[in-house]
């Protein structure tokens, strides 16, 4: 069933808010990526608010629903969730990257509450994620395993190794989503490495294929309940975002992958983002 | 040369030490990287099929699924040759499985030059330090069949990642289980002696062995040290051998860099400082042969423990 408009508004007042909470906390830390936590919001979002099966309160419960940052790069968007979600004191975000704070410069599931895999070095996720999905058929457990995955990332081997194994095992379980958003650090992905058809190669490694609207909250709902309605192979949600969504002066725009937020831009994109684009 | 056999290549017995620990314990799962009939993983896959899983030629995707499938409750013994545990899974090695202290164990066959034939290429002489030196991980090299048995329960039942180090053949039996104990840590003195002591790990313990025979009979007394875990290292152990004899050879079939020898002088240093010589692999790449004739060449040979204790003797 689509979401309902309310849920819809819901969940865009949240992403509006949590870019702020963004541009925030990464104008205090000097440091951290503003691109790629820009250009998950919507997808991130909607899943810790709408679509996983997961309790705050219990974040070592066993039949819950796991979320994997693969592109840990993005850990400020997704520390946000948790913190909004309950799994740690919203202040905590104040204090992103600092000495002495359990929220490290990238995921770290030994010191955060909800982070269920240590990420950073690309492509592990998407493998990891398959270890844990094919450990709830093993254990005959029922949870969903999401491995959000950058564009980018996917440059790296061992995704494609994963995609072979979670084909072979049958993770229906397993849903990545590509943040599709053609800029990685160097410069467009076209013109480090281009991934050529994106639909034809995880088609060809055994997975099927959705497309969605990155920045709909709608319409990447939609995409995950059709991907849980999938059996017996892996799914993929290849959602086409924009790095740096939300603050124009970011979008598209490699050297925002990484770079501190100065004093000017800092008003710039919290003027952009209070007129609630 | 020192010990009985018993017709059992060390990992023959580690995969069926695999098969009784799995009728034992439900949560034990298999990964292998297609070398399951080298690793003798294979052993446990024909009795539990449903909880071995081969990954195909992708050793780093086996140890990040690994690590995902410890997170649910599973505890993952993942195989490929020795070499390869290092060069092709460093990543999810560091970055998941030591970062996160996750309860997965790491075993590699055909350590040092044991897969001779197969040439330097697979050749495992820098796996002992990559994984000294990573956080939370315990480093395990046993020295014969009935000691690897000991090791892999022991390293089932220990709460964090392990890498467990295993060599291809069958060993002489010099661990002498009626005798003593296994446990992690522990060093075991093999055989007492006053004027030296020798050091030893996995396959060169029974070249220990062998070389305090000869010593023996030039007059000089070694004792021999078999140490079964690498990390943490016997400190305790390490510091009496220092204070009761001249001084110490360690032998390993390893590179001097990092490996046994390293991690023995690095106690000494801080604690006891002793004369001490390393008998292992030197600064060079190794090549295709025969295993002795490689051991010999490599100078992993009881000829070449027997020459550095004298000169710590004399």
């Amino acid at each position: 069933m689509s979401l309902n408009e309310d849920r819809k508004v819901f969940l865009r007042g949240l992403c509006g808010k949590f870019r702020n909470t963004l541009i925030d906390i990464l104008y205090k830390a000097q440091s951290g990526h503003p691109g790629g936590s820009l250009s998950a919001t919507e997808i991130i979002t909607s899943l810790y608010f709408e679509k996983m099966n997961i309790d705050p309160k219990r974040p070592l419960w066993e039949e819950r629903d796991r979320f994997i940052l693969g592109k840990g790069h993005g850990a400020p968007m997704l520390y946000i969730n948790l913190a909004e979600r309950g799994f740690f004191p919203v202040e905590d975000l104040q204090h992103l990257r600092q000495f002495g704070c359990h929220l490290q410069g990238h995921p770290c599931a030994k010191d955060t509450p909800g982070v269920e895999l240590s990420t950073g070095p690309l492509g592990l996720g998407l493998s990891a994620g398959a270890g844990m999905a094919l450990g709830a058929k093993t254990g005959k457990k029922n949870f969903y395993v999401y491995v959000l995955m950058g564009d980018g990332e996917i440059q790296e081997g061992i995704i494609w190794e994963a995609a072979m194994a979670a084909s072979k095992f049958k993770l229906d379980n397993l849903i990545g989503i590509l943040d599709h958003n053609g800029v990685q650090l160097d410069g467009t992905v076209n013109e480090v490495m281009p991934l050529g058809n994106v639909r034809a190669k995880w088609e060809a490694f055994g997975w099927k294929v959705l497309e969605a609207d990155g920045h709909d909250v709608g319409a990447v709902c939609d995409a995950v309940d059709s991907a849980k309605s999938i059996k017996g192979c892996p799914v993929i949600i290849i959602a086409k975002t924009v790095k740096g969504k939300g603050v124009s002066f970011m979008e598209g725009k490699n050297g925002w992958h990484g770079k501190a937020i100065g004093p000017d831009d800092y008003k710039a994109a919290k003027a952009e983002l209070a007129g609630g684009k | 040369m020192a010990g009985s056999v018993t017709g059992k290549a060390m990992r023959q017995v580690y995969g069926e030490t695999l098969v009784d620990l799995g009728k034992k314990y439900q949560n034990l799962v298999v990964l292998d990287a297609d070398v399951s009939g080298s690793t003798r993983s294979c052993v446990f896959a024909e009795v539990f099929p449903e909880r071995f899983f081969n990954v195909g030629i992708a050793e780093m995707n086996m140890a990040a699924m690994s690590a995902g499938l410890s997170t649910v409750g599973f505890v993952p013994f993942i195989n490929t040759f020795a070499c390869f545990t290092v060069l092709r899974c460093a990543d999810p090695i560091r970055s998941l499985i030591a970062y996160t202290n996750l309860n997965v164990k790491v075993v590699g066959t055909y350590s040092g030059l044991s897969d001779s034939f197969d040439g330097a290429s697979h050749h495992a002489t820098m796996d002992i330090n990559f994984f000294r030196a990573l956080p939370n991980f315990l480093v395990l090299s046993p020295s014969d069949g009935p000691e690897t048995s000991r090791a892999v329960e022991a390293v089932f039942l220990h709460k964090g990642p392990v890498y467990l180090r295993l060599h291809r053949n069958e060993l002489p039996e010099t661990s002498d289980y009626a005798k003593n104990r296994f446990e992690i840590g522990k060093g075991i003195v093999l055989r007492d002696g006053k004027d030296v002591t020798l050091i030893a790990t996995g396959f060169m313990v029974h070249r220990a062995l062998a070389a305090a025979d000869t010593l023996a009979s030039q007059g000089i007394s070694a004792r021999v040290v078999n140490i079964h875990t690498i990390k943490p290292i016997d400190k305790d152990l390490i510091v009496k051998c220092a204070s009761e004899t001249r001084g110490i050879v360690t032998a390993e079939e390893h590179s001097i860099t990092g490996g046994l020898g390293s991690a023995v002088a690095e106690v000494l240093a801080a604690n006891r400082p002793a004369p001490v010589a390393f008998v292992g692999v030197e600064n060079t790449f190794t090549e295709t042969g025969d295993y002795e004739s490689l051991l010999e060449k490599y100078g992993l040979t009881a000829h070449n423990i027997v020459e550095k204790a004298k000169k710590i003797v004399k």
